[in-house]
């Protein structure tokens, strides 16, 4: 039962000690950022275990869950924070303002937290039109009333013209989890059902369509969503949720793999049960794209006990935001810390982290 | 609401295979020419589900894996000049250079920018009139009748600041090259049917007759590779060499004939360098001298520039099918799409990354190994 005094004073000791800091190691043939390095793939991560975990380093945040689960004078606080920057900033089916809200939200809510308060700081680019700031600051406005949170603090700030891209949003949150909930990637076992929430690649084929002027004959609407709903009915059946990710950038495959090496287990994926949409699966095959891969905002992935995955699955089903929940898979000893797929015609094949962003391929 | 459609139906696949495995009586050899059909057989696990004495060869149709080293260097250096958009389709960003690649150039300030499609790179040509625009035309007959039209619509329109940086290649001269090859162990192609649907079939029953090989334009879902090799194995059996068409919904025998007028009209067949395999004589096209004033290599005076290969890199016996990705002894240890030695291991199409991505197991299960009959059933 630690007071906030004594959480700070062990947040104290445990800092990194500057006369001892090493360096650490160079990113091997990297010496100035790449895109890949924000594409939530081996380079995102690579990023992270090299320059920042040996930075901040502690064991709080040796976790590296979408959100942090922090015990404040007794009380299990989730907390989490994420930049917005997507371009463009409207697109079908949402926005910039709803993304910041709702990516929030989910990270909280895949602590199994029931999400309370958000900050809101806005970078604004000089030159961008009042009225664009405004629709995004009602959209965001708007997503936290949805998804039962409160925007408590926020901050602006102005850079130069051509020193930003229109509007960045940064958002942070907190929420508390309930008693007895337990929910972090390394509590994947061998045995446990894989359930997807509904249809996947929708939010990336969605923003691509506009941002790079493609059209695939009908429009696609991203799926952003808060979850913390969701989250709440599974967390009635059972408390004994043992994982939960959103699968945004890098898609199922990146949160999969993620999971897998956590826990050490391996996953095995059932290829025709894993929910895409036919406007996707057009979508990445034109653009030589693997769905898996493709970003989602409104979507979870669960690893539950397998004794539980009926009654789990129910409940999503009967939830607006799970009605397209499935079985693709399970948790098996197999392959530890990979996850391998079954394909339809009755081969394998690995499903990798992928290296940094999808690169559409020549023909 | 199925990540498969008509063309994966595993009933269909099963049928196909039992056809397969009764009719293969001896050992054959196959190459499929293509990338996609490479990624698409290792994705799906097509090779662990053939009989097995059908074996199947990858080709060197992929068109990242091909561009020779002295081309990727030339693209680096244009691409780090300041008065340059260098526009390229996004699987080359990640090609090795002698000594970096494009996504390097962009993170040190040269303005590097992905693109859909040739025509996108001539409207940013449009739009930025005091910026030299560099679009990167690699690529086989696929590619190329687009970037024909590219550089057809700059000059019609005259956007003198556009260019492009050719390394087109086509098919024929390769296959040609691959069966003449004292150690060639290729019995039978399944010839890529993208490129078919743009040149048609006219070129290929020439090679059929001289190397006596079957020769099968397939396409690139797992019935499509199926259907391609039963047929072509039945031909084998058979002790036939013909070509076939087991493409028909996308490849006519004329081809595409306003697709071939605009290469016609802008590129010439000239010899190329292809990576790791060398030159091929007639293998490529340039741009004729009507429209050599938009070629960027004599634009931007990089034609001098020559370079190696690194020394420990197998890519190019790869890509002729003499030897397995995993026969290379840097294969997952010092070359991974990581740090690749070679393209055949950065593109999505090339053999090496597909046994890299699909294929590097650890523990009890398959190793790429092939799958006993009684396990065949199709899951889900």
């Amino acid at each position: 039962m630690a007071d906030l005094a004594t959480v700070a004073a062990e947040a104290t000791a445990t800092a990194v000690d500057p006369a001892n800091w090493t360096c650490p190691a160079p990113l091997r043939d990297q010496p100035v950022v790449v895109m890949g390095h924000g594409g939530g793939g081996a380079l995102s991560a690579e990023l992270i275990d090299q320059v920042f975990a040996p930075a901040y380093g502690n064991p709080t945040l040796a976790a590296l869950t979408d959100s942090a689960v922090l015990d404040l004078g007794g009380a299990r606080v989730a907390f989490s924070t994420d930049s917005y920057v997507v371009r463009p900033l409207f697109f079908p089916g949402g926005s910039l303002g709803d993304l910041a809200v709702n990516g929030t939200v989910n990270d909280l809510a895949m602590s199994g937290a029931r999400p309370a308060y958000l900050s809101a700081a806005f970078v604004l680019e000089e030159g961008v039109e009042l009225a664009v700031v405004e629709r995004i600051a009602h959209a965001v406005g708007a997503a936290a009333r949805a998804a039962d949170v409160i925007i408590a603090t926020g901050d602006t700030k102005v850079v130069e013209s051509g020193h930003g891209d229109g509007v960045y949003v940064t958002t942070a949150g907190v929420g508390l989890v309930p008693d007895g909930v337990d929910i972090r990637p390394q509590r994947a076992r061998p045995g446990d059902a894989v359930i997807v929430s509904g249809p996947i690649g929708l939010h990336g084929v969605a923003i691509m369509s506009v941002r790079e002027g493609l059209e695939f004959g009908i429009e696609i609407a991203s799926d952003t969503a808060p979850l913390a709903g969701l989250v709440a009915d599974m967390l009635a059946v059972t408390r004994d949720i043992h994982v939960l990710r959103d699968p945004t950038r890098g898609g199922l495959g990146t949160s999969l793999n993620e999971i897998a090496r956590a826990s050490g287990t391996g996953v095995r994926l059932r290829e025709r049960a894993i929910p895409v949409p036919d406007e996707v699966v057009n979508a990445c095959g034109f653009l030589g794209l693997d769905p898996l891969y493709v970003a989602n905002e409104g979507r979870l992935v669960a690893f539950v006990p397998p004794q539980e995955a009926e009654a789990v699955l129910a409940a999503m089903r009967a939830h607006p935001q799970g009605g397209g929940a499935v079985l693709v898979g399970e948790c098996v000893e197999d392959h530890p810390g990979m996850v391998v797929v079954a394909t339809a015609l009755g081969g394998t094949r690995v499903v990798d982290l992928p290296l940094g962003e999808q690169l559409p391929r020549i023909c | 609401m199925k990540y498969i459609d008509e063309f994966n139906d595993p009933d269909l696949a099963r049928r196909l295979l039992d056809e397969i495995h009764a009719a293969a009586t001896r050992p054959w050899a196959l190459m499929e020419v293509c990338g996609g059909q490479t990624h698409s057989i290792i994705r799906h696990g097509i090779d662990q589900l053939l009989p097995e004495n059908v074996e199947l060869i990858h080709g060197p149709g992929c068109p990242v894996c091909v561009t020779p080293l002295d081309v990727i260097d030339q693209a680096l250096e244009i691409a780090a000049r300041p008065d340059v958009i260098f526009c390229s389709f996004g699987d080359m960003l990640r090609v090795p250079g002698t000594d970096r690649d494009l996504f390097r150039v962009k993170g040190e300030g040269g303005d590097v920018r992905v693109v859909y499609s040739p025509l996108d790179a001539l409207d940013l040509a449009r739009k930025n009139p005091d910026r030299q625009v560099v679009f990167f035309a690699i690529g086989f007959e696929t590619t190329a009748p687009a970037n024909a039209m590219a550089v057809h619509q700059a000059r019609r329109l005259g956007l003198d600041n556009f260019s492009l940086l050719v390394s087109h290649v086509r098919v024929p001269p390769a296959i040609d090259a691959i069966m003449t090859a004292p150690e060639c162990r290729v019995q039978g192609f399944l010839a890529a049917g993208h490129v078919c649907s743009v040149m048609g079939t006219a070129e290929y029953p020439d090679l059929a007759d001289k190397h006596r090989v079957p020769i099968v334009v397939t396409g690139f879902e797992p019935l499509d590779i199926l259907e391609g090799i039963r047929r072509a194995v039945h031909q084998l059996e058979r002790g036939e060499h013909r070509v076939e068409n087991a493409y028909a919904r996308a490849v006519r025998e004329q081809g595409n004939p306003a697709a071939l007028r605009m290469i016609e009209e802008v590129f010439e067949i000239t010899d190329r360098n292809w990576r790791g395999i060398g030159r091929i004589p007639a293998s490529g096209w340039r741009l004729t001298d009507a429209y050599r004033a938009h070629d960027a290599e004599l634009r931007f005076d990089v034609a001098g520039i020559r370079t190696e290969e690194p020394a420990e890199c197998r890519a190019g016996e790869v890509l002729q099918g003499l030897i397995k990705p995993t026969e290379c002894e840097a294969f997952g240890t010092t070359c991974t799409p990581r740090t690749p030695l070679g393209a055949t291991m950065v593109s999505n199409e090339g053999a090496c990354a597909a046994y890299y991505l699909y294929r590097r197991m650890t523990g009890p299960a398959p190793q790429g190994s092939r799958i006993p009959r009684e396990e065949m059933n199709p899951v889900g």
